[in-house]
C-alpha cells in the first residue's frame, strides 16, 4: 500500500487517525502522507470519511486516536489558525469573501501591510496582490470589487490568499464542482504553478477525470477506513470507482429507451424579462429531456419559474393540457408537478427539520384526516420513501442536517416522488453525491420515465445529460440555442451550442 | 408512477445495509436532550409550590382569581404570538391593537350602541389592524419588526383621537361580571373558559395540523418551504390577521374586567407577552418552540409577578426581574445546547487516546 511513494519526509501527514462523533465512528485508522510538489487525490463516496480527514488536517478536528505528523514531527492544531501557521490551507468549493472589499483588501484582510499612526497601506496591500496574481498567472484586477467575481476567480484569490501565509499544503475542497470546463483548466494551471514551487496539494472532486488528470497519488477511503494510497498511473477509472463503493458498479447511466406517450409538460413561449427570453418545449410522458448550457444560461431560471417559484413575465406553462397560474407552487405540485431543486440546503429541505418531517411536508394534504395530521400516516410515507431510495439514516426523526450530501439529495427525491408527480424536474440531480449514489439517481430517473413520469433534467455534468436524456436542450444566454435528439448529441454538439457557437477556450 | 416498487431500483444491491441500522446505541439523554420547554415547566411548579409554601396569602382564593385575571391579557396573545415568532416574524402592535379595540369599544357604547354589536365591530377592527400589518410585511417585504413598532405607535395615536383622554366605566353590570367575575366555588374567573377554549385551538392547530408544520416550515426556513408549495405569504398574513383579532378580543376582555376603557389601555403589553413567549422556549429565530412551552413562560411570568407584589417587592424592582429572566430566556437554550456539545466532545475526546503534544 505504501510502495513507490517518494522518498523523503512528507510535509504533512496522518498516522492512524480515528475520530468519532458521538456513535458515528467517521474515520478508522486513517494514515496519509502528502509530499511536496506531488498532488494527491481524495478518493471516496459521501460519507466515507473525507470531510472528516480534511477538517482534521485543517486543524478542526482533533484525532481521538492517532497523530498528525508536520515535516514527520507530531503536532496537535489547537485550532484551524494553528494549522494556518503551520503553512496548511483549505480551499472550499465555496470561498467566502467580503463582497464589499476590493480583492486586494479580501487577501490582506486583518493583516494589511501599515504606514504610520496604523494607516493601511493601500499601496503596499495593492502591489504584493498583483505580485501574487503574477506569481499565479492570473490575470484579475487587485482593485476590482470582490462581489460579482465568479466562483473560479473567488477560489482563485483564496490559491493567492493561500500563497500569501507562505502555504506548504493546499487542500482543495470540491473546488470543482461549479466551474465551468475552461475555468477548471486554469484552475489546474495554477495549482501545477504551485506543485512546481514545492507545494504538496490534496485534491478532492467527485469527476474522476479530474483526478486522473492532475493527480499523481491517490488515496481511497470507504466507510471511514482506507482502502488504498497508490499511484494514480497504472490505475483505471473502473478500477477506482471499485475501491470507492467496494464493488463493481453498473453502468453509471443505465438509460434505457424510453417509449413515448403524450405531451405532459408543455411551455409556451415563456420570458422572464432579463432572465430568459422565448423558451419553449415539451417533455412527452416517459421522456427525459437533458437541460444543458453554461452556469448562468438560465437553465435553473426556467426552471423555477415553470414550478412557480418566480414569475413570468409572459408565455404559458401546460401540464397535460392544462395551463398553470404563473408564480403559484402550490398550484404546480397539484397539477402532478414536482422540482427537485439546485440547492439542496436552502431550497431543497428545511435543514433543521427531520426527515420524516421533511419528506412529510408535500403530503401535508394526504396525511390530514378530519382535519389533524395522521403522524402515523406521515411516518409510514416518510419510512416507505426513505426505504425505497435506501437513504442511510439512523432515525426518522434526525434533522436531515446530519446526513450525508448524496442522502440528503436522497431525501429530496423522497419528498416529491411520495406525491406521484407526472412531470419530474430535476435541477443538477447528481451535484456533489458520491459516485455509488449517482448510479443509484441515474437509475431511478431512467425507472421513473419508464412509468411514464416526464423528466427534464437540468446539469451541468456533460457526460450525465448525454449518457442519461432522450434529447437535449441547450441554453446560451437566456434562450434556448439548439435541439439535438439523442444520437447526434455530442459533448462537441452540445458545448458549441452551449458557448454560443464559439469555441470554447479550454 | 404509483408502482413503483422498493424491488426495482432496489435489485441491483439488495443485500446492502441499507435503511434505519439501529446499531448504534443511541448515546443516553445527556443534558442536550432536556427540552427547555419542559425547564420552564418544572420552574414554574417549583414557583408555585414555593409561593403556596411560603407566601401566606398567595394561595387565597382571591389572589389566585386575581392571579390568572391579570395574567389572562398576556395568555391570550401569547396564543397567536407563539404561531408568528415559530414562523419567523413578530408583532409588537399587539397592545396598542387591544387599546385600540378598547378605547373604540369605549366610544361605541358611548354613542349609545348595543354591546352586542360593538364587540363583533372590534374584532373586526383588530382583524382590519393585522391585515395592514400583514400586508405591509408580505405585499412590501419590509421586516415585521419595524412595520409592527410602526404600527404600534399608528394604532395607539389612533385609540387616543377615538376615545382622548376620557375614559369609560359604566358598561352593563352583566358584561363586567363576566370580565372580573369567577366561576362559583372555584378560583377561576369566567374568561378562563374561552381562553382554555382558544388554547385548545391554538395548540392543535400548531401542533397536529398541517398549518402548524408548514409556519414552523416557514420559520426555520421561509425559500424551502416555498419550494415546497407552501403559501408563505398568505400563512404569514393569515397569522398576523389572528394575531389581530385575538388582541382586539383581549382588548375587550381588558376593559371589562378592569371596568374602564381608556386609550392606554394594555400600554407595555407586547413586551411581556413576548418575554413570556421566548421564555416559553419559542425560537427568536423561527422554526422552534411549543405551545405548551409558550403557556408556561405566561404563567410563570404571571405568578411571579404576583408573588413578587405579595412580598412587596417594588414595581421597579419586578421589572428588572422580568428584563432579567427576558434575557436568561433567550441565553439559556443556547447555553444549553453549547454545554450539551462541550460534554459530547470532552467525551468522545476522553475516549480515546491522548494526542501527542508537538513542543
Amino acid at each position: 500500500m505504501t510502495h513507490s511513494e517518494p522518498d523523503g519526509v512528507p510535509v504533512l501527514a496522518l498516522e492512524g487517525v480515528s475520530r468519532s462523533f458521538g456513535a458515528v465512528r467517521a474515520l478508522q485508522d486513517v494514515s496519509v502522507r502528502l509530499f511536496p510538489g506531488e498532488a494527491h487525490a481524495l478518493a471516496g463516496e459521501n460519507g466515507a470519511g473525507k470531510s472528516t480527514l480534511i477538517k482534521t488536517l485543517a486543524g478542526v478536528h482533533r484525532p481521538d486516536k492517532g497523530r498528525v505528523l508536520l515535516d514527520g514531527r507530531p503536532v496537535v492544531f489547537h485550532g484551524p489558525a494553528d494549522a494556518r501557521d503551520a503553512g496548511v490551507a483549505v480551499i472550499y468549493q465555496e470561498p467566502t469573501l467580503f463582497p464589499d472589499l476590493s480583492v486586494a483588501e479580501n487577501l490582506f484582510m486583518g493583516r494589511q501591510p501599515r504606514r504610520s499612526l496604523g494607516r493601511v497601506d493601500h499601496a503596499a496591500v495593492r502591489s504584493a496582490t498583483a505580485r501574487l496574481f503574477q506569481q499565479l498567472g492570473v490575470d484579475l484586477d487587485p482593485d476590482r470589487p470582490a462581489r460579482g467575481l465568479s466562483i473560479a476567480d473567488q477560489q482563485l484569490v483564496e490559491i493567492a490568499k493561500a500563497l500569501s501565509f507562505d502555504a506548504r499544503v493546499l487542500i482543495m475542497d470540491e473546488p470543482t464542482a461549479a466551474l465551468t470546463g475552461s475555468e477548471v483548466a486554469r484552475l489546474f494551471r495554477v495549482v501545477r504553478t504551485l506543485l512546481e514551487r514545492g507545494a504538496a496539494v490534496l485534491f478532492i472532486s467527485h469527476r474522476l477525470e479530474e483526478v486522473f488528470a492532475l493527480c499523481q497519488r491517490v488515496t481511497t477511503l470507504r466507510d471511514g477506513r482506507l482502502v488504498s494510497s497508490e499511484p494514480v498511473a497504472g490505475l483505471t477509472e473502473d478500477g477506482l470507482v471499485r475501491r470507492m463503493v467496494g464493488r463493481d458498479l453498473d453502468e453509471l447511466y443505465p438509460k434505457q429507451p424510453a417509449e413515448l406517450g403524450e405531451v405532459a409538460l408543455s411551455v409556451r413561449r415563456l420570458t422572464r424579462e432579463g432572465v430568459f427570453t422565448d423558451v419553449s418545449f415539451d417533455v412527452r410522458a416517459g421522456e427525459i429531456v437533458g437541460l444543458a448550457g453554461l452556469v448562468g444560461a438560465g437553465r435553473s431560471e426556467v426552471a423555477r419559474a415553470v414550478f412557480g417559484v418566480d414569475r413570468w413575465d409572459a408565455g404559458e406553462v401546460l401540464v397535460d393540457g392544462v395551463a398553470l397560474t404563473r408564480g403559484a407552487p402550490s398550484k404546480a405540485i397539484a397539477a402532478g408537478m414536482a422540482l427537485v431543486p439546485e440547492d439542496r440546503r436552502a431550497q431543497g429541505l428545511v435543514m433543521e427539520m427531520s426527515i420524516a418531517r421533511n419528506i412529510g411536508l408535500t403530503g401535508l394534504r394526504a396525511t390530514t384526516t378530519a382535519g389533524l395530521m395522521n403522524r402515523g400516516a406521515e411516518r409510514d410515507r416518510a419510512l416507505d420513501w426513505a426505504v425505497r431510495l435506501q437513504v442511510k439514516f439512523a432515525r426518522l426523526a434526525d434533522t436531515v442536517g446530519t446526513l450525508s450530501g448524496g442522502n440528503q439529495q436522497k431525501v429530496v427525491l423522497a419528498k416529491w416522488l411520495a406525491t406521484g408527480p407526472r412531470v419530474l424536474i430535476v435541477d443538477e440531480p447528481t451535484r456533489g453525491i458520491d459516485v455509488g449514489t449517482k448510479a443509484e439517481v441515474h437509475r431511478l430517473l431512467s425507472h421513473l420515465a419508464g412509468q411514464g413520469v416526464a423528466v427534464l433534467m437540468i446539469s451541468s455534468d456533460l457526460p450525465e445529460i448525454l449518457g442519461m436524456a432522450d434529447r437535449v436542450l441547450v441554453m446560451h444566454e437566456g434562450r434556448i440555442t439548439a435541439e439535438i435528439p439523442r444520437a447526434e448529441a455530442t459533448e462537441e454538439t452540445v458545448m458549441t451550442a452551449a458557448t454560443g457557437r464559439e469555441r470554447s477556450a479550454a | 408512477m404509483a408502482d413503483l416498487t422498493g424491488a426495482d431500483l432496489t435489485a441491483a444491491k439488495a443485500q446492502d445495509d441499507v435503511a434505519a441500522p439501529p446499531s448504534a446505541t443511541r448515546r443516553g439523554g445527556a443534558a442536550g436532550l432536556v427540552r427547555w420547554d419542559t425547564v420552564v415547566g418544572a420552574l414554574l411548579a417549583i414557583l408555585l409550590l414555593c409561593s403556596f409554601g411560603f407566601v401566606g396569602d398567595f394561595g387565597h382564593t382571591l389572589n389566585l382569581s386575581f392571579l390568572i385575571g391579570n395574567t389572562l391579557p398576556m395568555a391570550l396573545i401569547a396564543l397567536p404570538m407563539t404561531m408568528l415568532v415559530a414562523a419567523g416574524e413578530i408583532d409588537l402592535s399587539v397592545g396598542s391593537v387591544a387599546g385600540l379595540s378598547g378605547a373604540v369599544m369605549g366610544s361605541l357604547w358611548n354613542a349609545g350602541m348595543a354591546i352586542e354589536t360593538i364587540i363583533p365591530l372590534c374584532l373586526l377592527l383588530g382583524l382590519v389592524c393585522g391585515l395592514v400589518n400583514g400586508l405591509l410585511v408580505t405585499r412590501l417585504g419590509l421586516p415585521s419588526l419595524a412595520v409592527t413598532i410602526g404600527t404600534m405607535a399608528a394604532y395607539r395615536g389612533i385609540a387616543q383621537i377615538v376615545l382622548g383622554s376620557n375614559s369609560v366605566t359604566d358598561f352593563l353590570q352583566p358584561y363586567l361580571d363576566f370580565g372580573s367575575g369567577r366561576i362559583p366555588g372555584t378560583f377561576l374567573p369566567y374568561a378562563a373558559i374561552p381562553w382554555a377554549v382558544l388554547a385548545v385551538i391554538a395548540v392543535l392547530v400548531l401542533h397536529a395540523t398541517g398549518v402548524g408544520r408548514s409556519l414552523f416550515a416557514v420559520g426555520a426556513s421561509a425559500e424551502a418551504a416555498w419550494f415546497a408549495g407552501i403559501r408563505v405569504k398568505r400563512l404569514r398574513l393569515s397569522m398576523f390577521a389572528a394575531t389581530g383579532v385575538v388582541s382586539a378580543l383581549t382588548g375587550v376582555f381588558w376593559v371589562l374586567h378592569y371596568a374602564s376603557a381608556r386609550y392606554d389601555n394594555a400600554t407595555g403589553l407586547e413586551l411581556s407577552v413576548i418575554a413570556a413567549v421566548l421564555l416559553g422556549g419559542v425560537d427568536f429565530d423561527g422554526g422552534k418552540g411549543t405551545l405548551g412551552g409558550a403557556i408556561a413562560g405566561v404563567f410563570l411570568l404571571g405568578t411571579l409577578q404576583n408573588t413578587m407584589s405579595l412580598v412587596d417587592v417594588s414595581a421597579q424592582s419586578q421589572t428588572v426581574v422580568t428584563g432579567v429572566l427576558l434575557v436568561v430566556s433567550v441565553l439559556g437554550p443556547r447555553a444549553g445546547r453549547q454545554l450539551a456539545r462541550t460534554v459530547a466532545r470532552r467525551r468522545s475526546a476522553g475516549s480515546g487516546n491522548a494526542p501527542v503534544t508537538s513542543g
